[in-house]
């Protein structure tokens, strides 16, 4: 397995890394046929426990189920704590250059990120200027989207601070493999997550208004069952025992937001949205909006309500200030980025663009703004029509886009048609921010791509997840 | 609880309730219509079945002659028929899919998987493949089973909270409305004289509408004597021992209201309406509902079930 010149995180079935000695020796001692029948287990699982939910209208079904992959991902523990350190430190930064952009913009008078690609950037929103987010907490959860090339280092590939999704199908790996592989499982001694759920309610607890009286009011929002998410949605409502809400079951009346409930209006205090900032409030984004609710800034600028993630959180993993994350977390933090970021070349400036140009047929180019792994070119995958068709479109506008080395996504054991082989992952913790401190659970969603080569391991792409086990060092 | 919630939860309930009863209906139409004409009387019963079903006016609207294909279809696939089998397990999906946290996983299932059986025949029938009998007996135990499925699943799993109840009111509004409409279409023939114009002929009538709310077995349990009209009346009407009658679904009504208000520390218009609605029935007997007129007893009570409904929405659902 180590001949495909990617690091293989197991190591050679003969020789594996230490934190893959035992999980080695059961992939070799497992007859093939087992695993099979573990993996159409699996499946029968996954429809029963939950993702059926995330059924869509009627044919394409079977399509919408996200594979599962049945063999875990490993993590020593000691690896583990130097990356939390890492993601603590990334997103304290993020939550400090949000105040301080929508507030003294400290960094843009120092001249460390331009000003014009700030305050012009989609996700700057000119009506948080000024605005104060409680606690200074404006990104409550990120997912941090890590990688590994070598034993040594993670590097961030992506920022995400609006709504990052997937935190459900972390908790219901985690079920499954427990019900799958019960001794395997025990034998790993595996750093617990199921208490994500209360951590992230005690989180959105903690950032309640200054204004709430006794317990605070905690909902999810929605945009209902139509969206690609919404099994997600629902799950963590359930998890967290809150009511899940859609934009017609709020209403503000004096910049108070009620939910309309069986016994009248009952006051919302914490709105943990899964909806875009533009959809959420007709009043001040987009009128045609009939997923939030009118009046919810009005709300938020009045102190009555805080939503999570705070509006205009997004401008903050924006791909194009992703370049200067590790000059972002110096100026804050004073200290040396603990994660490092991929190499990127910024397009808005004539000498990268230049480079660029010359060595498309090497280089992912993504747009700025892009996500789920669309309006991207991967060089090296790319035929010479879409290379020249995708050389217009960044000549037309450099400033969107930015280019990244082919990434040598390392390789985990995957359960796949013929028997076991490495497939490209990546790693995409959760980190929870509130008034009472940091926390992320141990592992995260490990993103798999299924077929042989890829590097893509985004849902919407054909990739699949992984449970990620995050074990003692021997 | 969110009042979209427990309105989707009433309707759910309700509308799993509606495609059971338009199952029963067309078994029951089925057997009728299979009688020799000597026994079927100058009744159609596939107009029937229409009617008790509320849908006569709309499938006029379509032209057809009423017979068992053009109202077999009607009821079951018509997407333009609101109470058809089709139209009421997609809209019970739908409520489903939206409330589901406040589901079972096992209710969901039950819901979820008469729906993909369902859009099997349906693919079926796109292709051109007639329904015929046995496959229509299929689809209608599937039905069948769906309301067993889903009414057992929430009685045995759900919390007693007032998510439950929502959705206890739902299948007793719904089901209490089905009785009723269904004694209207009939009750010409479940007059005492009836019996003396029509003589044993109408016999099969009266089983036909016992059958339609599986009571068949439980009138001789009851009554240990051979079908009488008006004991059939007395049995849907008045019986509290029996689930579908009116005041047995009444006093359930009323029970799920009592305890939605006890959790709510206050009664309302709805518990008031329940109440009155329930003492009327208690109060009634054969005799004098016969005397004022069978058909004008029903009426009465169709229209009052249909404003407890407007009640409970304005007292819960929007607000």
């Amino acid at each position: 397995m180590g001949d495909t010149g990617f690091f293989d995180e197991m190591g050679g079935a003969a020789t594996p890394r230490e934190v893959y000695r035992r999980l080695a020796r059961f992939l070799d001692e497992t007859p093939p046929d087992l695993l099979a029948s573990r993996r159409a287990q699996a499946e029968l699982l996954f429809r029963r426990i939950g993702i059926t939910f995330a059924v869509y209208g009627d044919k394409d079904a079977a399509e919408r189920l996200i594979p599962f992959d049945i063999i875990p991902r490993l993590v020593a523990r000691s690896e583990w704590t130097k990356l939390e350190r890492g993601l603590f430190q990334r997103v304290k930064a993020l939550n400090m250059f949000l105040t301080d952009i929508y507030g003294e913009q400290a960094i843009l008078r120092a001249g460390i990120v331009p000003a014009e690609l700030v305050l012009r950037n989609a996700g700057y929103r000119p009506e948080m200027a000024g605005w104060r987010a409680p606690h200074d907490v404006w990104v409550h959860i990120a997912g941090i989207d890590v990688i590994r090339v070598d034993d040594a280092d993670f590097y961030v590939l992506e920022d995400n601070a609006r709504t990052p999704s997937g935190v459900s199908y972390m908790l219901e790996n985690r079920e499954a493999m427990i019900r799958l592989f019960p001794d395997l499982f025990a034998e790993h001694r595996v750093a617990p997550i199921d208490d994500y759920p209360d951590r992230l309610l005690s989180t959105l607890r903690s950032v309640a208004p200054h204004s709430t009286s006794g317990e605070p009011t905690v909902v999810v929002l929605t945009p209902g069952q139509f969206n690609s998410a919404y099994y997600e949605h629902s799950f963590l409502a359930d998890k967290l025992g809150v009511e899940l809400v859609e934009g017609g079951d709020l209403f503000v009346r004096d910049d108070v937001v009620y939910m309309r409930t069986t016994i009248g209006p009952q006051r919302v205090d914490v709105i943990y949205r899964r909806i875009d900032d533009e959809f959420l409030d007709p009043l001040a984004f987009r009128p045609d909006s009939v997923l939030g609710a009118p009046g919810l800034m009005g709300a938020c600028h009045a102190g009555n309500v805080t939503l999570a993630n705070a509006v205009g959180a997004g401008v903050s993993d924006d791909k194009a200030i992703y370049t200067y994350m590790p000059e972002i977390i110096r100026f804050y933090a004073g200290e040396e980025p603990i994660l490092k970021n991929v190499p990127t070349w910024r397009c808005r400036e004539p000498k990268a663009l230049t480079y660029v140009l010359d060595h498309l047929s090497e280089l992912v180019v993504k747009e700025v703004n892009g996500s789920g792994g669309y309006g991207m070119l991967i060089g090296p995958h790319a035929s010479k029509n879409a290379i020249s068709e995708f050389r217009a479109k960044l000549k037309a506008n450099p400033a969107n886009f930015i280019a990244q080395p082919t990434l040598s996504l390392s390789t985990c054991p995957t359960a796949v048609e013929a028997g076991v082989a490495p497939r490209h992952v990546d790693l995409r913790p959760f980190v929870l921010t509130g008034a009472n401190g940091m926390t992320v659970s141990p592992g995260g969603l490990t993103r798999v791509a299924m077929k042989a080569g890829s590097l893509v391991v985004n849902s919407s792409q054909g990739g699949g997840t992984k449970d990620t086990w995050v074990i003692d060092d021997a | 609880m969110l009042a979209r919630t427990a309105d989707n939860l009433y309707w759910l309930a309700r509308y799993v309730e509606r495609a059971d009863h338009v199952a029963r209906i067309i078994e029951a139409s089925s057997r009728l219509a299979a009688l020799p004409r000597a026994y079927g009387g100058e009744t159609n019963e596939w107009e029937s079945a229409l009617i008790s079903t509320g849908g006569l006016k709309r499938f006029g609207a379509v032209g057809a002659e009423p017979n068992e294909s053009s109202v077999v279809s009607f009821l079951v696939f018509d997407a333009d028929n609101p109470s058809s089998i089709h139209n009421c397990v997609e809209a019970a999906r739908r409520n489903a899919r939206a409330v589901r946290t406040a589901l079972t996983v096992e209710t969901w299932e039950a819901i979820n998987g008469a729906w993909l059986e369902l859009t099997k025949f349906e693919r079926a029938r796109t292709a051109g493949k007639r329904l015929d009998r046995d496959e229509l007996g299929r689809l209608l135990a599937i039905v069948k089973k769906m309301a067993l499925d889903v009414d057992g699943s929430a009685y045995r799993m759900m919390l007693r909270n007032d998510a439950f109840y929502f959705m206890r009111l739902g299948h007793f509004v719904e089901r209490a409305d089905n009785t009723a409409r269904l004694l209207d279409v009939k009750y010409h023939v479940l007059l005492p004289e009836s019996e003396a114009v029509g003589g044993s002929l109408d016999y099969f009538q009266w089983t036909a509408i016992l059958r339609a709310v599986s009571a068949h077995t439980a009138y001789h349990w009851v009554y240990r004597q051979s079908i009488k009209p008006w004991l059939v009346a007395d049995l849907l009407i008045l019986k509290p021992d029996m689930p579908r009658s009116l005041v047995s679904c009444y006093e359930n009504i009323v029970r799920w209201l009592d305890l939605l208000s006890r959790l709510y520390g206050r009664q309302g218009a709805a518990q008031r309406h329940a109440r009155a609605t329930l003492s009327k029935l208690q109060a009634a007997d054969l005799r004098s509902i016969f005397q004022s007129g069978l058909h004008e007893f029903i009426e009465t009570f169709i229209d009052d079930n249909d404003r407890l409904g407007t009640i409970m929405a304005e007292q819960y659902l929007v607000h």
